[in-house]
């Protein structure tokens, strides 16, 4: 039998599905196996830019990846803390808080050092408008950079707020949600790292 | 179709020109046009896949049956896409934090099931290639010429970052004109829409004129 007329067959049909879903399946699950430790590498090195990122530099000495610590949030998820050390001494912590944006859900890095002042803060992941709400990225304004040497008393609490909002943080023109859910992400931090700063040092 | 090489070279890149003629994969085209890098990058991944999916769907086609053939192939591009992504990600980590997000869309671009579709399943495995190749070119030059004309009437750059995309040796490409702010209307979605219609426009002009050109051309010679 030639092969146009097995192709007609009823059988031939889901056979031929199974056998492709099959390959497919298998050439995936090999490319995973392939990939997966070049991605976790490459993800390892990621962060660990980004974390230098927000610490000036020679501010840690330590592995911050191999330094961690898991917290539980008020809502009941864990949120994870890398401890940078100088010395072996504790100088700061770094971890990520959400905002959430004009278009989706906005994730910031921050690092704060032992009196609660902000060393960094850095936009990690943004759907936010281009051209519009993306100047929280650092690629394209130093917009983060106000935030450097703030704490929760520098400036009133009353006072972290976009300048619309009477606070101190500039928005941006057309784009006030985006500025305005930052600020309240990085405060938020703020507050956590305080409510949470003995759990910390331990 | 012809098999002559030079025809599908030239329908992809200009005659039947994924964007300009065929009007498809309108979506990515939009969505990713905002800058000529983008564009470029964009194109330059679905030509890839094209080529790649072409070369597969036309090796395979005398065993697929015509029943089974269009999630036989959409399988195949998935996969394929999903290759690409992970193989990027692991080994060209930069390439990947720029492009990543419109590798999976390349998935839905229905040009390139279209392509599987209207050639590859009839041609021989040359030929797709060719077609693939010619088709993802034309695609990268709409993409990245929308993606220019935005840019350059929204933020008033071209080839913004494009050093991080082709690597340092391309920071020449990059051009910022000085005290213009940009219109940011071209940056959104608007604006994607108004380049496209006066680029048809410009496209069927041109057509035009040629069409008119190579009738005044002949006419002579047949009268």
């Amino acid at each position: 039998m030639n092969l146009d007329k097995i192709r007609e067959k009823t059988g031939y049909q889901p056979l031929l599905l199974g056998l492709v879903a099959l390959l497919a399946s298998a050439s995936l699950a090999w490319a995973a196996h392939a990939t997966k430790d070049a991605i976790a590498a490459a993800e390892a090195k990621d962060l660990r830019d980004s974390l230098s990122q927000v610490l000036p530099p020679g501010f840690a000495d330590n592995d911050l990846l191999g330094d961690t610590i898991e917290l539980a949030q008020a809502d009941g998820s864990k949120r994870l803390i890398y401890r940078s050390r100088k010395a072996g001494q504790l100088n700061g912590a770094v971890f990520k808080v959400e905002g959430k944006g004009y278009a989706g859900p906005i994730q910031i890095l921050m690092a704060v050092d032992q009196e609660g002042r902000i060393l960094g803060v850095r936009v990690l992941k943004h759907t936010e408008t281009p051209g519009l709400g993306d100047k929280i990225d650092v690629g394209k304004g130093g917009w983060v950079k106000t935030f450097d040497g703030k704490s929760l008393d520098d400036p009133a609490p009353e006072q972290w707020a976009v300048k619309k909002d009477g606070g101190v943080f500039d928005q941006f023109a057309g784009a006030t949600i985006t500025p305005r859910a930052v600020v309240k992400a990085v405060k938020g931090g703020l507050e956590f790292f305080s409510q949470h700063k003995s759990e910390i040092e331990g | 179709m012809s098999d002559n090489l030079g025809t599908i070279v030239k329908n992809g890149l200009w005659e039947n020109n994924v964007v300009f003629a065929q009007m498809l994969a309108l979506c990515p085209t939009m969505a990713v046009t905002t800058s000529g890098t983008n564009g470029l990058g964009m194109g330059l991944a679905t030509t890839a896949v094209l080529v790649v999916s072409n070369i597969i769907v036309s090796l395979i086609r005398k065993t697929v049956s015509d029943q089974v053939r269009i999630p036989v192939f959409v399988v195949i591009i998935a996969t394929l896409v999903t290759v690409v992504d992970m193989a990027l990600n692991a080994w060209l980590h930069e390439l990947y934090k720029v492009l990543g997000l419109f590798i999976a869309l390349i998935v839905v671009n229905c040009a390139i099931l279209g392509r599987a579709e209207a050639f590859a399943v009839k041609s021989g495995v040359t030929a797709s290639a060719v077609d693939g190749l010619a088709m993802g070119l034309g695609f990268t030059g709409a993409l990245t010429l929308i993606g220019l004309i935005r840019e350059f009437l929204g933020s008033g750059t071209l080839f913004a970052q494009a050093s991080q995309l082709l690597g340092p040796g391309f920071s020449f490409l990059e051009v910022q004109v000085a005290g213009y702010g940009g219109a940011l209307l071209m940056i959104l979605p608007p604006g994607a829409f108004a380049v496209l219609g006066f680029l048809l426009a410009g496209k069927r002009i041109l057509d035009d004129r040629l069409a008119a050109r190579s009738v005044a051309a002949t006419t002579p010679a047949t009268a």
